[in-house]
């Protein structure tokens, strides 16, 4: 019953968003049934759009959590998008400097970028560690900007999105960059980086499909997530802190730790999008990769009720999107993939709009506690 | 001029207001009196527009009127001055004065013209307010008076005063008093809300008394004495004193030397208070809220920030003026909070993880590593539920779905489950039910005759003088006397906590 | 060295400027009513594309300048609905905002223009390079006169302080926060108009690319004051005029590379937020909706 009620309203408001959106399709010119049937039927085959869903779901899962632990501790993190970004390149970096030679069709040879050559045992694990504590550092400054000075964790992250972007697109164009290649990618990663597809293993599904060993880590990561905030006392101090930052204070935690912790642990989370990326799929870091998955975590993490398990299941709706998104752009009359962007700031819309978060409304919110 | 007819207004569970009928002739002081939370406040924020009512019907001047924002009781004559001031204080007197009635064009304000008429009306009832002044820096009573203008400069016929004088001391009292009598001499009519029964007394010309969310009583004030009152207000004739043993207080647990908190510009903070406690005795704190209570609790709870404190702690020997909560926690110093949802309770929690706020990081709560023992917190949280008689006795229903008697409980057997040598209390009882109340103090007693030092704030008279061995009386910030509350009378008592000479 | 810095630069840095300025202006009256407005970007978005998109079927810039306005106020009225009338979180709503307005455009104009999210180009006759420029400046001492003045000012500022304060004084928070967010969208429409029919002829997909974010900085920066916000927009528009300039172009045998002159805005930003710069004091009610226990 209280499941039910959980399930409840996420359910009616991307119910809610869909129609509107398929307003939005039929004012257009096209025929919203046969638009939403592509969309989703086109993301549920098996082995392709299945395979694709969770390849798309992957990062969302990971943006998710990270702005559904931040929104635990009374924290809103739009900064997910700067944090994947500069992971991303850490851990290209990473791959790079110890993944030894690599074979690049320009050159016709191995070139060697790094400084060693590792096994793949030590460098993939490395090159993830470093993913996920640049994220977190990066996560952790607005938290400290918070914490320390007072200034609205809001407004830091939605600049430090920019400078991550710019910084990075320094790095690549400067220093990363394949002489002469006109596109914003770095060198490629070492063989010895790349973490395998699950077509690799899973019967049925073909190795072409760009899924891989990351899905089964987000899944790690919201069980990981779940012990963490409902299951340790650090988690319990940063729920309080979130439910009730006086109350906090009062059981004696350290109300400004919390919130550095809080977003470090966020900021790591998202820098996790930079494995799946780089050592999943592209193997080498693309400038300006992400598309919105930052943003779009603040949707899954909202329609997921801050919760691992429901931040699965939404991730999974907008992989969907995604997914059937390429889709409707290339075979509807009128409607271009854009509709998804549309249906996901709808959902974001309604979610807002319908639940009373008590948090947010909460006279004593974190989020009433600082200059904006 | 005013008049409410069964007017009705629950706010979720609770009644507050129950089929209300008061009348306020014209030209009259008409005091409204009753116990906190009487449902005095809620009926005259409906008669302001600030709240609709669910039931009933509001005339002025004999014809039935909709009022439904201030707005509409602005457009009839009604002015409210609120318990907490309606201020915008980074703006100037004459700004909040004219906010919403604003002299001169759409385009532009004549500030010119409202500095003239402010002036003027301050004059008029001898207020003393410059309009060009900063709300931000003036005094409480000042911020008091341009409240007062606010109303008259919107031609209010009927001033309705919550509380006006809990934030004033004895003298302004008395000024502000003045400042009324001259309102009605000139024909204004003033509704003031107050639970001091010397006040209603002194100014008032009818008095209604309310209980419970209900009228109990309508009288003239020439005709009535503060016994009658008091007995209609409380509805029997005193209150049960606390039985209780002789303390017999042991080695000196607290020692407070020259204690100081800074607060912002505008509050009084806390100055030079030097005090002891010793195991196995209560000592009270007497005083008119706002006084440095607050301060003083929060500081020796080690929950303000260091650098607003000087002076010097002892607990148990140690120095620990500038130790952190956790600390204090952990060195035995529990407190039960003065605002239970503030400070008190993580109110979206449930009652198990509620059960460990302030030992949630170490065992028993936690088993191996940073892991928490689940299942013993709520063994244990039933247990405490059990002894505390919490109720429903359901650990994993939110606290906010206790009501404020239960939710203190759970919050009392926490503190307690800490075994402390020192007890900080502060309204212990505040929102709480009769029965609850008793039960409280009888644990607070029975505390105390473990050995526990208790440090007790409250603002009912009757409770620190009934509970506590030692009464301390603290006005302004400061200590302005000791007294042995067994031998000394209210009126001695009431006059330190305002400020007088014994 | 010398060369770079000319009369052209400053002509550049105002134009530059303008986008910033007729946005951060609008923001400020949202937010000085107390509603947090980070959709700034999507409403310059909104104006940008039906500025354009009017244009181009109507034939006239005036009719698609009042149009953006329109657009602008409309969205601006969805976000003022989700934050007034239903009390949703201020942030979260803007940023469904922004997202609503990355998508939308590039829906109708593949729809209407068969492209991925532009319009045709407007010719050149039908562009206002200057207009918008001094309606953005006009409107500076328009806006300090408004706030400091008038009654509506008095009351914006008073919602924004102390809404509970201008309830009891009759003054209706409702109206002043949806009066205050729509300003804020009809403003910020003509920004977005003047970067789609002003600076260039045509809507490109996403084509303020952050500068509703650079405006909420320099409204921040210029501490929720007219004439300071103005001095914030100048000066950034100025770092992107040089950052423009400098472009390709090596000063002591050294290229500085545009990301850190890009960057400049969204670190003084954070310096003034963090309080390096003076203190900065947001209304005291931004960003929480006014309940009134019923």
């Amino acid at each position: 019953m209280k499941l039910l009620r959980e399930l409840l309203f996420p359910v009616i408001a991307v119910l809610v968003a869909f129609v509107v959106g398929g307003v939005i399709v039929w004012v257009i010119g096209d025929d919203p049934f046969e638009v939403y049937g592509l969309l989703l039927g086109s993301a549920l085959t098996w082995p392709d759009g299945i395979g694709y869903t969770l390849f798309y779901a992957t990062p969302l899962i990971f943006t998710g959590l990270a702005v559904a632990v931040a929104f635990r501790c009374g924290l809103l993190n739009i900064g997910a998008e700067g944090q994947l970004y500069v992971a991303a390149f850490a851990c290209a970096w990473v791959a790079i400097k110890f993944g030894g030679s690599v074979f690049t069709p320009a050159a016709g040879a191995p070139i060697s970028y790094g400084w060693a050559s590792l096994p793949a045992v030590l460098l993939i694990p490395l090159a993830m560690l470093a993913a996920v504590i640049v994220g977190a550092a990066w996560g952790a400054i607005p938290g400290w900007l918070k914490a320390r000075f007072g200034a609205h964790e809001v407004i830091t992250t939605i600049m430090l999105n920019f400078i991550a972007v710019a910084l990075i697109s320094y790095f690549t164009q400067y220093y990363y960059k394949a002489p002469g290649d006109p596109i914003m990618q770095s060198v490629p990663v070492g063989a010895a980086a790349h973490l395998p597809r699950l077509g690799d293993f899973v019967p049925g599904l073909p190795s072409r499909i760009p899924v891989n060993v990351a899905f089964l880590l987000a899944i790690l990561a919201c069980a990981l997530v779940y012990v963490f905030l409902w299951r340790t006392k650090w988690g319990y101090e940063i729920r309080a802190t979130g439910a009730n930052p006086s109350a906090a204070e009062y059981g004696g935690i350290n109300v400004r730790k919390q919130i550095v912790l809080a977003m470090a642990v966020s900021g790591g989370l998202a820098g996790m999008v930079g494995i799946n990326e780089v050592l999943g799929y592209r193997h080498l870091y693309y400038h300006e990769f992400s598309a919105s998955y930052g943003f779009t975590g603040i949707a899954v993490a909202l329609l997921g009720r801050n919760h691992p398990v429901g931040v699965f299941i939404a991730a999974i709706l907008f992989g969907i999107l995604l997914r059937g998104g390429i889709f409707v752009d290339a075979f509807s009359e009128h409607v271009t993939k854009d509709l998804v962007e549309v249906l996901q700031a709808l959902v974001i819309l309604f979610v807002a709009v319908g639940v009373n978060y008590r948090w947010m409304s909460n006279k004593f919110s974190l989020l009433r506690r600082s200059k904006v | 001029m005013l008049e409410l007819r069964a007017i009705t207004k629950r706010f979720g569970d609770v009644l507050a207001n129950d089929h209300l009928d008061i009348r306020v002739e014209a030209g009259t002081i008409h005091a409204i009196v009753g116990e906190n939370g009487a449902g005095k406040s809620t009926a005259m924020r409906i008669a302001y527009g600030f709240y609709t009512a669910d039931s009933g019907e509001i005339l002025v001047d004999g014809e039935p009127r909709r009022i439904e924002t201030p707005h509409d009781a602005i457009r009839l004559g009604i002015g409210m001055v609120h318990q907490h001031f309606m201020l915008v204080d980074t703006m100037t007197v004459a700004e909040n004065i004219v906010l919403g009635a604003e002299p001169g064009s759409a385009a532009a304000i004549d500030l010119r013209e409202a500095a003239r008429e402010i002036r003027a009306l301050s004059d008029e009832f001898r207020l003393s307010v410059e309009p060009g002044a900063l709300v931000h820096d003036l005094s409480v009573g000042q911020q008091q008076r341009v409240e007062l203008l606010k109303a008259l400069y919107r031609r209010a016929r009927l001033l309705i005063l919550d509380e006006p004088t809990a934030v004033l001391t004895p003298q302004e009292v008395e000024e502000f008093f003045a400042i009324l009598r001259r309102m009605r001499e000139q024909g204004k009519t003033v509704i003031i809300i107050t639970h001091k029964l010397s006040e209603v007394l002194a100014i008032s010309d009818d008095v209604t008394v309310m209980r419970d969310g209900r009228v109990v009583g309508r009288v003239r004030t020439a005709a009535t004495n503060a016994a009658e009152l008091a007995r209609m207000m409380v509805g029997r004739d005193v209150l049960l004193r606390v039985e209780k043993p002789e303390a017999r207080p042991g080695e000196t647990v607290l020692s407070v030397k020259r204690l100081s908190v800074t607060v912002d510009a505008g509050e009084r903070g806390l100055r030079d208070v030097s005090f002891d406690v010793r195991a196995g005795e209560i000592v009270g704190v007497a005083g008119v809220e706002g006084n440095g209570q607050t301060e003083l609790i929060e500081a020796l709870a080690g929950l303000v920030p260091a650098a607003r404190v000087s002076g010097e702690v002892t607990f148990g020997g140690r120095d620990v003026t500038r130790a952190g909560a956790r600390d204090r926690l952990e060195m035995g110093i529990a407190h039960i909070p003065e605002d239970r949802h503030r400070r008190g309770l993580l109110l979206d929690f449930d009652l198990s993880e509620n059960s460990i706020l302030g030992l949630h990081y170490r065992p028993p709560a936690v088993s191996a590593g940073p892991l928490l023992d689940l299942r013993g917190i709520r063994a244990r949280a039933q247990q405490l539920i059990a002894d505390f008689d919490v109720r429903p006795a359901n650990p994993d229903l939110p606290a906010r779905a206790l009501s404020g008697g239960n939710q203190q409980k759970l919050i009392i057997g926490r503190e307690f489950g800490l075994r402390p040598k020192l007890l900080l209390v502060s309204q212990p009882t505040r929102g709480v039910d009769i029965g609850a109340i008793e039960f409280i103090h009888r644990k607070l007693v029975q505390l105390r005759d473990e050995g526990c030092a208790i440090l007790l704030v409250s603002a009912e008279l009757e409770e620190v003088t009934s509970l506590a061995d030692r009464l301390l009386v603290i006005y302004h910030g400061r200590i302005v006397g000791e007294v042995d509350p067994k031998r000394a009378t209210q009126e001695e008592i009431g006059l330190l906590m305002t400020g007088g000479e014994r | 060295m010398t060369e770079i810095f000319n009369l052209g630069l400053l002509f550049s840095a105002i134009r530059l400027a303008t986008p910033l300025l007729l946005a951060a202006l609008g923001g400020m009256f949202s937010e000085r009513s107390g509603v947090i407005n980070i959709a700034l970007e999507g409403l310059m978005l909104a104006g940008a594309f039906t500025a354009a998109a009017v244009t181009y079927y109507a034939g006239s810039p005036w009719v698609g300048l009042v149009a953006a306005v329109a657009a602008g106020a409309a969205v601006a009225g969805i976000h003022a609905v989700a934050c007034i009338r239903y009390k949703a979180d201020q942030v979260v709503s803007g940023t469904a905002i922004n997202i609503l307005l990355t998508g939308v455009p590039a829906l109708l104009s593949g729809a209407f223009f068969l492209s991925s999210g532009s319009t045709p180009q407007i010719p050149k006759e039908n562009l206002i390079p200057l207009t918008p420029v001094v309606i953005a400046f006009a409107l500076v001492p328009l806006t300090y006169y408004a706030l400091y003045y008038t009654p509506f000012g008095l009351r914006l500022r008073a919602v924004g302080e102390n809404p509970e304060a201008a309830d009891a004084a009759g003054v209706s928070v409702r109206l002043l926060r949806y009066t205050g967010v729509m300003l804020s969208g009809a403003l910020a429409g003509i920004g977005g108009a003047y970067l789609s029919i002003g600076q260039s002829s045509l809507f490109t997909r996403n084509m303020s690319a952050g500068r509703g974010f650079i405006a909420l900085a320099a409204l921040i920066f210029g501490k929720w004051r007219p004439v300071q916000t103005m001095l914030a927009c100048l000066l950034f528009g100025f770092t992107e005029a040089v950052a423009i300039q400098l472009q390709g172009v090596p000063i002591g045998g050294q290229e500085i590379p545009n990301q850190f002159i890009q960057i400049i805005p969204y670190v003084l930003t954070i310096v003034v937020l963090a309080g390096f710069i003076g203190t900065s004091r947001a209304p005291r009610a931004l960003g929480i909706p006014y309940q009134k226990e019923k």
